[in-house]
């Protein structure tokens, strides 16, 4: 018999949303930044070389026995505290038992039954035609456990255990805090299914950057996501079965693993087939899930609370007091200063897709007025970000440089053109932008005598240009201008020369 | 003690006094241990591993700082027999199982760590029931260890090593681990002194775990003393183990000095007697509790009515965590590998390693543990488990709100003969049976010779159970013991024993 569920061709987006309703979930993992890994001292530094960053205890070798990092804790608790989470007052963690090489007791320590924060809530805005709408995503839980090492799977043609060569194991990154955040079932999103999902990711990223928990570096694994997914026809009253999607490893990813699932299922459905409920795994390159673990073969991890740990009782006073060290989040400071700054919301979307918004808040702190801060962060300074491929907030000039270019700018010291190549010449380490200015006598020229000979060289060598101003057609003038300020190497003040071209042809702007 | 020709008859504390004056070296003593290990461990096969060099690499540095003027610790230059289930940096580390043949762990355990610090000299490993599961020191992969007493007989397990070398003179102190009476049972059958500190007051780092919630680490001695002055070498709090208790050690050496138990209530379990006790252990019992009273202690009858089921949950708990414990022991990254020959596939290989590796008792214990934790059997099994757990505890509770120690036999009968139980796992499980509830609470206990038992002429045990945290009132009413029956025979009882 074929298997209808992987033969059935996928059904195009719209017709998929006009027949299905989705539900999503998502399961994001997020390594803390914490000095040390969770239950030993070593090292959570990414990049060195492997199996160098481990001891007994992250090795699991006999004897050894895990004591928790406190630091990890307060993390897992602020983060709970931002997403609106209960606090238990009182959890364990437990064993979850399964074989595979990377885990080296064979049993990776996480929260079962007892975690750390439960029952809270994100709002995560969507940008749609309609304008900006609101989702609420509910939080099921947010638990501490331990990351496991890295396998790499030599030879074979799947780059999975089955089928390989041989494999490589690098224990560095066992032992990692690692903070599993699940989110309840979220339904009535409909076609926005797949924005939802990624904006939610960015929110939780967002969060997370600004507790200072985790790099979050999707590209380095210290956010992951899973993401499910399950259809149901319009107006049915049940949910249908749900997929599971691993290894979705960038915004983009999210919504396009999303939608593919989408696309997926609903052939499946349309075609009177019945989605089979599994993990699947994303494949960036493809664009596509394929089947990974049945539910069939599902394991059963015998999960028990583990004896070499105490409890965690974290005091009201405790929690309290890491509730009163929130730096103010995300959703809170957007809002601030969309308000402050008089702008739409699509604005403030633009700034924080760009990652400009702490470099666009530091410039105004630093004395620019907000449009111009916004203006050079999004236009200037991301192109060049763009073109060098780094962060926008990693470029070699900081929001003081960009103040100061934007004030010499107000002062009638630099016009556009000059601030550009001011900021050009920061970038390229020549120092501040005064020293710049000064290095490369960067100055508007207004002086009439010295504009003079080179506005009267443009109108001699243009008259065609020159006649059509006299005969009235002002917008001509430009031209002129640009020779002028071509001539002068872009220093000339060029309200002041429209001026003087306007003089000599005798005619008023 | 000038002018004792066999220093090896010595206690741990004469020995230190003896090298601390001067009388003898450090080094003298270790090498008279060694050559008595040389000479007899051959018929009682208690250590695994003899660790020569580093033995005296240890005693020359205890004769250096007494050289140098340095103040000794109270058993600097003592030589020790050390359970092989303690990782001890460079040494093999076996548990007594195939699965580690090889094995020299890169670190130091807490345990081993102090008894370094102490000046203490670790002669080597002693064998034990793999992986301390057992009663008889026969599920060791490397053969039984004898009883000095009787060498057709089991030493007791499953620190049978530990108690084999103290009673055979072939050091003056063991570290065992009671995970069930690992160290009270063996120290009763070989007639010595053994105990159980309080759980968490031991470091259980770099103790290869069997029940990570019941484990715990004590000593093994001829005298209450000696075990009192081991007992507060390694004890005290440790940042490596969560569950080591943040205390101060009980005084257990100043209790151990107090040979007084005026006034003291003593509490006889009323469940820990009966059907399936050996007369003569009875006898020796019922004995040592009418000492007790006519030495000033108010003895009265206590019923814990949930001691009957400690057995049965213990074999539900233990097995529940040593089959999440002894999943590590896979050949993926230490020990034995077995079948890896570039055809299986990495499952196949840890299966097959586990096979060859693991012997019948723990693979026993490893398919009940998996199934008692499996879902839709947790609640049961695992979960009824503890809930007994607690009862046992709060029988432990009433039972001190009157009483300030328990007594029962420590083991319902005297040594076993070699080859007797193996077939019979539950008839192996019975010799815990007295033992268990304290390690289910977690509370102090010791086993102290009593007497033989006059159908064998074997040793019995007195248990004597304090409070958690209260573990001086097991080394009061012990030493009590010891020194009475010491006056009425003239001699310590381990005199009695054969000389091999």
């Amino acid at each position: 018999m074929t298997n209808v569920a992987e033969t059935s061709a996928l059904l195009p987006y719209s017709e998929a949303v006009a027949d299905y309703d989705p539900v999503i979930g998502l399961e994001v993992h997020v390594e803390l930044s914490t000095a040390s890994k969770m239950f030993c001292a070593c090292s959570t530094v990414f990049g060195a070389a492997p199996n160098t960053q481990v001891c007994p205890i992250c090795l699991g070798l006999p004897g050894s026995l895990p004591v928790a990092n406190k630091a990890a804790v307060d993390s897992t608790i602020k983060i709970g505290l931002a997403l609106n989470c209960s606090i238990a007052e009182w959890c364990r963690f437990a064993r979850k038992n399964y074989f595979y090489p990377d885990m080296p007791k064979n049993y990776q320590i996480s929260q079962y039954d007892e975690p750390l924060c439960t029952d809270g809530w994100l709002d995560v805005d969507v940008d749609t035609q309609d304008g900006p709408r609101t989702f609420r995503v509910g939080i099921e839980r947010v638990h501490l456990e331990e990351d496991t090492g890295k396998t790499l799977h030599i030879g074979g043609a799947t780059g999975r255990i089955h089928g390989a060569d041989y494999s490589l194991v690098d224990y560095n990154r066992a032992g990692i805090p690692l903070v599993e955040i699940v989110t309840k079932p979220v339904p009535g999103t409909g076609e926005l299914a797949p924005e939802v999902a990624r904006a939610y990711v960015t929110e939780l990223r967002e969060i997370c950057r600004t507790l200072g928990v985790s790099d979050v570096r999707m590209e380095q694994g210290s956010l992951r996501c899973d993401a499910n997914v399950s259809l149901a026809p319009l107006g049915a009253s049940e949910w249908g079965k749900r997929t599971e999607t691993k290894n979705v490893n960038s915004l983009r990813s999210i919504e396009r693993a999303v939608r593919y699932e989408i696309e997926r299922q609903a052939g499946i459905l349309a075609a009177g087939g019945r989605v089979v409920q599994e993990t699947r795994h994303w494949h960036e390159e493809t664009g596509v899930t394929t089947p990974g673990r049945s539910k069939e073969e599902a394991q059963d991890y015998r999960y028990f609370p583990d004896p070499d740990l105490v409890p965690l009782a974290p005091s009201r006073e405790w929690v309290e007091g890491l509730r009163a060290s929130l730096p103010e989040l995300p959703a809170a400071r957007r809002k601030r200063l969309t308000k402050e700054w008089a702008l739409s919301p699509r604005d403030m979307d633009a700034l924080v897709n760009a990652g400009a918004l702490d470099s666009v808040e530091a410039t105004v702190a630093a004395g620019a007025p907000p449009a111009e801060a916004r203006k050079w962060w999004l236009g200037e300074l991301a192109r060049h970000a763009n073109e060098t491929a780094t962060e926008v907030s990693a470029l070699p000039i900081g929001p003081a440089d960009v103040a100061r270019v934007v004030e010499l700018v107000a002062q009638g010291r630099l016009n556009d053109q000059l601030a550009r190549q001011v900021i050009e010449g920061v970038l390229a380490g020549d120092g501040s932008p005064d020293e710049v200015v000064a290095a490369r006598g960067l100055a508007v020229v207004s002086d009439d005598s010295a504009l003079g000979e080179a506005v009267d060289e443009a109108i001699s060598a243009n008259p065609e240009i020159a006649e059509k101003v006299r005969t009235g057609k002002i917008a001509a003038a430009g031209a002129l201008v640009g020779a002028v300020m071509k001539a002068t190497r872009g220093q000339a003040d060029a309200a002041r020369v429209r001026e003087l071209i306007f003089d000599r042809l005798g005619v008023s702007g | 003690v000038i002018g004792v020709t066999d220093l090896t008859r010595l206690s741990a504390s004469e020995i230190a006094s003896a090298i601390a004056s001067g009388e003898v070296s450090a080094v003298e003593v270790a090498q008279v241990h060694l050559d008595r290990i040389a000479a007899v461990d051959e018929s009682v096969h208690a250590f695994l591993y003899v660790d020569r060099e580093g033995a005296l690499a240890a005693a020359r540095a205890v004769d250096a700082r007494r050289a140098r003027g340095e103040r000794l610790g109270s058993l600097a230059g003592v030589p020790l027999a050390l359970k092989d289930v303690f990782t001890q940096r460079g040494v093999p580390t076996t548990c007594g199982s195939r699965i580690l043949e090889g094995w020299r762990p890169p670190f130091d355990s807490t345990v081993v760590g102090r008894l370094r610090d102490a000046g203490v000299v670790i002669l080597g490993k002693t064998n034990m029931d793999e992986f301390a599961m057992g009663s008889s020191t026969e599920n060791s992969a490397y053969g039984p260890t004898h009883n000095p007493w009787n060498l057709g007989r089991i030493p007791g397990g499953s620190s049978g090593g530990s108690s084999a070398a103290v009673s055979s003179y072939e050091a003056p102190l063991g570290i065992g681990t009671d995970t069930g009476g690992s160290i009270r049972q063996p120290a009763a059958v070989t007639g010595v002194v053994g105990v159980k500190p309080t759980y968490g007051g031991v470091s259980r780092y770099g103790l290869v775990a069997f029940s990570s919630s019941l484990d715990q680490a004590g000593p093994l001695a001829r005298s209450v003393l000696d075990a009192a002055l081991l007992h507060e070498v390694i004890a005290g709090h440790d940042p490596l183990d969560s569950t080591s208790i943040d205390a101060p050690v009980p005084p257990v050496v100043e209790a151990a000095r107090i040979t007084d138990v005026t006034g003291l209530r003593i509490g006889v379990v009323k469940e820990l007697s009966g059907e399936g006790y050996q007369a003569g252990v009875e006898q020796r019992f019922r004995e040592a509790v009418e000492l007790l009273a006519k030495l000033g202690a108010d003895v009265i009858e206590v019923s814990c009515p949930h001691f009957v089921y400690a057995l049965p949950a213990y074999y539900l708990i233990a097995p529940s965590e040593c089959s999440s414990n002894l999943a590590r022991f896979d050949g993926m990254r230490y020990g034995l590998r077995v079948g890896d020959d570039g055809t299986r596939s990495t499952e196949e290989v840890m299966a097959l390693t586990r096979e060859a590796g693991f012997g019948p008792e723990v693979k026993r214990r490893i398919m009940l543990g998996t199934y008692a934790l499996s879902s839709g059997y947790y609640d049961a099994y695992y979960g009824q488990a503890q809930k007994v757990r607690t009862l046992i505890t709060r029988d432990f509770d009433r039972a001190f709100e009157s009483v300030d120690v328990l007594v029962s036999p420590t083991t319902p009968t005297t040594a076993f003969t070699i080859g007797e139980r193996v077939d019979d796992p539950m008839a192996m499980y019975l010799a815990d049976l007295c033992t268990i509830p304290a390690n289910l609470a977690g509370n102090a206990a010791m086993s102290v010779p009593c007497g033989l038992a006059p159908e064998d002429g074997l040793p019995v045990g007195l248990q004597i159970m304090a409070p958690t945290l209260a573990d001086e009132r097991v080394y009061r009413v012990g030493a009590a013991v010891e020194a009475a029956l010491g006056d009425a025979w003239g001699h310590p009882l381990l005199e009695e024993a054969p000389s091999l």
